[in-house]
């Protein structure tokens, strides 16, 4: 399943990867998202959109830039894509009132991206439905090609799903130094995304919580780095 | 000096009564009745100290010159004239001076080295005042001594030991003690109805002085004591004691400070430290100051054997069997290391040679307390005969009779290492002992150097610091806690302590800015404000909650993310399957995280004294069972925490440059030395000597600036950047505290020779411009300090209410925040605070920045054709450090490839 890189190894062939799931071709980027080019479609999970003003409603005054942050990564992806699609794979907002808190320029980066590209939003459990004034459909769960776009993966060996909620995130040890980055997880039937929201942490994909849906016996993972995305064998993962 | 040696006074009758004959273990109950009553000079600075009415009219010290006018006890109030005299001892000069100085009002700075009973002198002034008449007018809650102590464990102890004279003397003075350990009951009680003398610690101060009760609890205050005041002054914990010592003044007119301290090298630092500077612009106003003088010179040698000292390491191996018949020697020995880990190795090479069956104990950071407690105590019942240790036992307390010291190691400090000779400070009439025991060539140099400045009772200058702004932020917040406050008023207040002098007005604005909203540049929580103005223009706290976040966040020790080490049987572990099942097991304390995610199952190492197999690690709990195996994986470790101080440094560089004291070191060294000499070159003692040579298929560049790892470490990562814009190829290097080392695929020698590489330009000091900067922003040494600062400052809570948050949690969260900070609002007062913080610190900015300056034009360079002698100890550390690389994204590129070929096969 894992659809491999040619011989020579340059600075650029690790930017994006090949990722297949069902058949279908994807590619999954450095930054976190899913493009699947036989739809022209961007698909990105749990941008937990205005956590940080979510924390300063508390007291915890968390820099306000992590809406902004997201949406320009986003933005930068949908460009290098030229994506016509964007699915939201739910948990787009961290609470229910998110969308009011929201900076006005967020919001018109926002619209910006909405206008050049049809906007998905699937429901996750921390924004159920408010986000549909913001533009866009809002979707319980979607099939496109015999695949399911959902924000909580399916229970047990589920197939032809993609799905995000998890946060997956791998911890990788070589040569003496460690490091923990967020990962897509899959097994070539079905795929997990990576938080794509600035502030969104990790959950190791060595979790019992990964274990019941993707089991250990094919499972591929592919790591987010800084300069690109990195398909790595399972042996190396770490538990935290 | 003779009665520098008789530094206690103490009847002759009561030494020998104590003194127990070898062999012969003394009974406990006699012994801890001699400990409370007869021998104050076994109590460092916390026992009743005089001196012997017959040496006092040898003594000439410092003090006894400014006290010399004294009649001695003449002037000594009832009862304290009596119980001294009852004891046949004589207030010691600096005592003496002290009770001037508080009846002039004078805060005052007291140094005196180990055992010159500092504490008392601290407090017999107060002792004395609160005897007298008309000491019960009281205005406010009627406390009026607070003593403040680094340790909780020192505040009980001193508590204890001033409990026993105020009795006996039938003094009418309420003493307690308030720490972290105290119920809040009783806080809360002490809060309404204060004892006279309050002993705590600067965390407690702060708390206390957050309430709106704070006016009335301190009206009555006279003085605060600092005890061990030098431990304190330059860490955040000193910024936050000088910040709370300057709201104490406001809440009482005429505060009288005594500092005291062991001996340093800048006094004048502590005094204004001890002053409200009222003129901060203009001049710093200093404390009163008493110096008791040096007590008797130590008596220290280096250990020298027919063995070779190694070239390399920090386990003193060869050294066991000598440290092992030394301890045999003594009836307690403290044998003092630099790291936790280095403490388990000593322990366990202690414990193979140890034939005898000597008790012989542990006692670490990372041991669990009841552990520690456990050692302390046995330590000051006499029945061990030796305690490896850490920094643990350098401060304050009496750890019982301890009459030799080993110092495993370089000691890198000559402060530190006095401080610890000290430990070994019983036998008043009897210098200090200590051994010290180098473990690697280079170290033999550094012990020579520290073993000279020992004998010179030369100490380190603490560098100053200018208070951090992380601290302030938390001060502002506990302040505004209290009450509504006039930022004018309390920016006037913070600048009048020493730290804090030479903050701007704009930058205290930026700390309240970023206290009330974060201080960001885009404005977008203005409505979610913790301060707000109120009628007269004070700030005040939005909601009462706030306060609740603040007593539960104070504090400024951050600990490094700990992962509880528990210990499961071998079965337990071999019959779950992975790390799933794992689950209860003893707690043996507490290991960093950095250090497991090192680990993989299977690996064994060496904790609490034994081997154990790492077996899993759930949430924040490290399972091990115990392992059979003979050689653990000792993990690896820097040559110590505290990098080598610039006073030993110049010493070292001084020792090596100069041929004739070299006859002094042993013969392997002198014989190393020279056939450096003859091989390649000395480096002089204002100069880098520089060597390229070819060394196993590769180029290394190894330089000398003896300027401690740290400093190396920072200067590894940007040679490192300039070697490769260079074209050098460099693909890794090493640094320990004396020189370093990087590895290149180019030839060095040859690029030199053709002018394609200039060492002059590579040492230039504009390293430390765009090359820091850039590298700075990426490594994860800046991300670790963004998270102390980011939660001393309040930005990430420590705890919440009704949840708390596991260090391993804050990690990941602060990295992401910082990334998200640097990217969008670069000038954040918080990201400034932390490269401050790291510039000083971890990274030795400074000093590299006085090194480059110091070695400009002196870049002596020799091209060898094979590796030189000096070089050698530096190499062998290759491969046992981690290699520091800049690319950490290498890994997983190399992870990558990894699959790929194993696919394409």
């Amino acid at each position: 399943m894992l659809q491999l890189k040619p011989d020579r190894l340059g600075h650029d062939d690790f930017v994006e990867q090949p990722i297949v799931v069902c058949g279908k071709v994807f590619r999954g980027d450095m930054s976190g998202a899913l493009f699947w080019p036989a739809e022209r479609a961007l698909i990105v999970a749990d941008l937990h959109l205005e956590k940080g003003s979510s924390f300063a409603a508390k007291g915890q005054m968390l820099p306000p830039y992590d809406t902004r942050d997201t949406l320009e990564r986003l933005a930068h992806a949908i460009d290098r894509y030229q994506a016509e699609t964007v699915i939201a794979l739910g948990d787009s907002f961290h609470d229910a009132s998110g969308p009011e808190r929201m900076h006005a320029d967020d919001l018109a980066l926002l619209r910006m991206m909405q206008d050049h590209c049809e906007w998905i939003w699937i429901t996750g459990n921390h924004d159920p439905a408010e986000t549909g004034h913001l533009g866009g459909h809002v979707r319980q769960e979607l099939t496109v090609e015999g695949l399911t776009f959902r924000h909580l993966p399916g229970p047990g060996h589920t197939t032809h799903e993609i799905a995000g909620h998890l946060h997956p995130a791998a911890k990788v040890s070589l040569n003496g130094l460690t490091l923990r980055r967020p990962c897509f997880v899959g097994n070539g039937l079905r795929l997990v995304l990576p938080a794509f929201g600035a502030y969104a942490g990790g959950l190791n994909v060595l979790d019992d919580a990964f274990a019941s849906i993707v089991p250990a016996d094919g499972l591929a993972i592919w790591l987010l780095g800084q300069e690109g995305l990195y398909p790595v064998a399972p042996r190396l993962l770490r538990g935290d | 000096m003779t009665t520098g040696k008789t530094r206690n006074g103490r009847p002759d009758a009561a030494r020998r009564a104590k003194k127990p004959v070898r062999g012969e273990r003394p009974a406990k109950t006699v012994k801890r009745e001699s400990r409370s009553r007869h021998s104050p000079d076994a109590k460092e600075g916390v026992a009743i100290v005089g001196a012997p009415a017959s040496a006092k009219a040898q003594s000439q010290t410092p003090a006894s010159k400014q006290a010399s006018a004294r009649g001695a006890t003449a002037d000594l109030p009832e009862p304290f004239a009596t119980f001294f005299a009852t004891r046949g001892w004589t207030p010691r000069p600096h005592q003496m001076a002290l009770i001037d100085a508080a009846r002039a009002r004078q805060s005052t700075l007291l140094v005196a080295p180990t055992g010159a009973g500092k504490t008392l002198a601290g407090f017999l002034p107060s002792l004395i005042s609160l005897s007298g008449k008309g000491a019960g007018r009281i205005k406010g809650a009627g406390l009026r001594v607070l003593y403040i102590s680094p340790l909780k464990a020192l505040a009980s102890d001193v508590a204890r030991n001033l409990t026993a004279p105020i009795a006996e003397m039938e003094l009418r003075i309420r003493t307690e003690t308030r720490t972290g350990d105290t119920s809040v009951a009783r806080r809360q009680r002490q809060r309404v109805r204060p004892p006279q003398i309050l002993l705590t610690t600067p965390e407690q101060l702060a708390l206390m002085l957050s309430h709106k009760d704070a006016p009335h609890l301190f009206a009555d205050l006279e003085t605060v004591i600092l005890d061990e005041l030098h431990a304190l002054a330059a860490s955040k914990r000193g910024d936050l004691l000088a910040l709370d010592l300057a709201r104490l003044r406001r809440h009482t007119a005429g505060l009288m400070a005594i500092g005291l301290s062991a001996t340093v090298a800048r006094p004048s630092e502590l005094r204004a430290f001890l002053m409200p500077q009222e003129r901060p612009d203009e001049r710093l106003d200093l404390a009163h100051f008493v110096d008791a003088g040096a007590g008797p010179r130590p008596e220290v040698k280096i250990l020298e054997l027919d063995e070779p000292v190694p070239w390399s390491g920090h386990s003193a191996r060869y050294a066991m069997e000598e440290i092992y018949k030394a301890i045999g020697r003594h009836r307690l020995a403290i044998v003092f290391v630099n790291t936790r880990m280095q403490a388990e190795l000593v322990f366990q090479e202690l414990w193979r040679v140890n034939e005898d069956g000597l008790p012989i104990a542990l006692h670490h950071g990372s041991l669990e307390a009841g552990r520690r407690r456990r050692v302390e105590a046995a330590m000051a019942a006499g029945t061990l005969r030796a305690v490896v240790a850490t920094s643990t036992l350098d401060l304050g307390i009496d750890w019982g009779d301890v009459d030799l010291v080993v110092h495993v190691g370089a000691p890198k400090g000559a402060s530190r290492f006095t401080q610890r000779i000290g430990r070994a400070n019983h036998r008043l009439d009897e210098p200090s002992r200590a051994i010290l025991v180098p473990s690697n060539r280079f170290e033999v140099l550094e012990c020579r150097a520290a073993l000279e400045a020992a004998d010179e009772g030369a100490q380190d200058a603490v560098l100053s610091r200018s208070g951090g702004l992380d601290v302030l932020a938390q001060h502002v917040l506990g302040m505004a806690c209290a009450a509504p406050f006039d930022p004018t008023e309390l920016y006037e207040e913070v600048r009048s302590a020493a730290p804090y002098a030479g903050l701007t007005r704009a930058t205290f604005d930026r700390v309240v800015d970023f206290v009330a909203t974060g201080g960001y540049a885009l404005k977008s929580y203005d409505r979610f404000a913790k301060l707000r103005p109120d009628a007269e223009g004070k700030l005040r706290i939005a909601h009462p909650r706030f306060a609740q976040q603040y007593r539960l966040n104070a504090g400024t020790i951050v600990d490094s993310p700990l992962i509880r080490v528990r210990l499961v049987g071998a079965r337990t572990a071999k019959r779950v399957t992975g790390q799933r099942a794992l689950a209860g097991g003893r707690v043996l304390g507490e290991v960093d995280e950095g250090f497991v995610e090192q680990l993989v199952p299977g690996d064994t190492f060496v904790f609490a004294g034994e081997v154990v197999r790492f077996e899993g690690l759930r949430e924040t709990d490290a399972f091990v069972s115990r392992a059979s195996a003979q050689d653990p994986k000792i993990p690896s470790y820097g040559g110590g925490k505290f990098p080598l101080s610039t006073h030993l440094a110049l010493r070292v560089r001084r020792i090596l440059a100069d041929e004739t004291r070299w006859s002094r070191l042993p013969a392997p060294v002198f014989d190393w030395l020279e056939l450096q000499r003859a091989r390649s070159k000395i480096p002089g003692a204002d100069e880098v000597l520089v060597e390229t040579f070819p060394c196993d298929k590769r180029h290394h560049l190894v330089a000398y600036p003896f300027e401690g790892r740290l400093a190396h470490q920072t200067l590894g990562m940007l040679l490192t950047r300039r070697l490769e814009r260079a074209g050098a190829s460099p693909t890794g290097f090493v640094a320990n505290d004396y020189g370093l080392s990087i590895w290149c695929m180019r030839d060095l020698s040859e690029m030199i020779a053709r002018g394609k590489l200039d060492l002059a330009r590579l040492f230039d000091v504009d390293m430390l411009g765009d090359d820091l900067d850039a590298w700075l922003a990426e490594s994860s040494l800046m991300k670790r300090t963004f998270r102390l600062v980011a939660v001393v400052a309040g930005l990430i809570e420590r705890r919440h209410p009704g949840r708390e948050k596991s260090g391993r949690q804050v990690t990941f969260s602060t990295d992401l925040v910082y990334d998200v900070l640097r990217r969008h609002d670069p000038g954040h007062i918080l990201l400034e605070a932390a490269w401050a913080e790291a510039a000083t610190g971890l990274l030795d900015v400074a000093r590299l920045g006085d090194f480059l300056e110091r070695i400009r034009h002196r870049v002596r360079h020799v091209a060898l054709s094979r590796v030189s002698p000096l070089s050698v100890p530096i190499l062998l550390e290759i491969g046992r450090e981690a290699v520091a690389q800049g690319g950490r994204e290498d890994v997983l590129r190399e992870a990558a490839e990894m699959l790929i070929r194993e696919a394409a096969r």
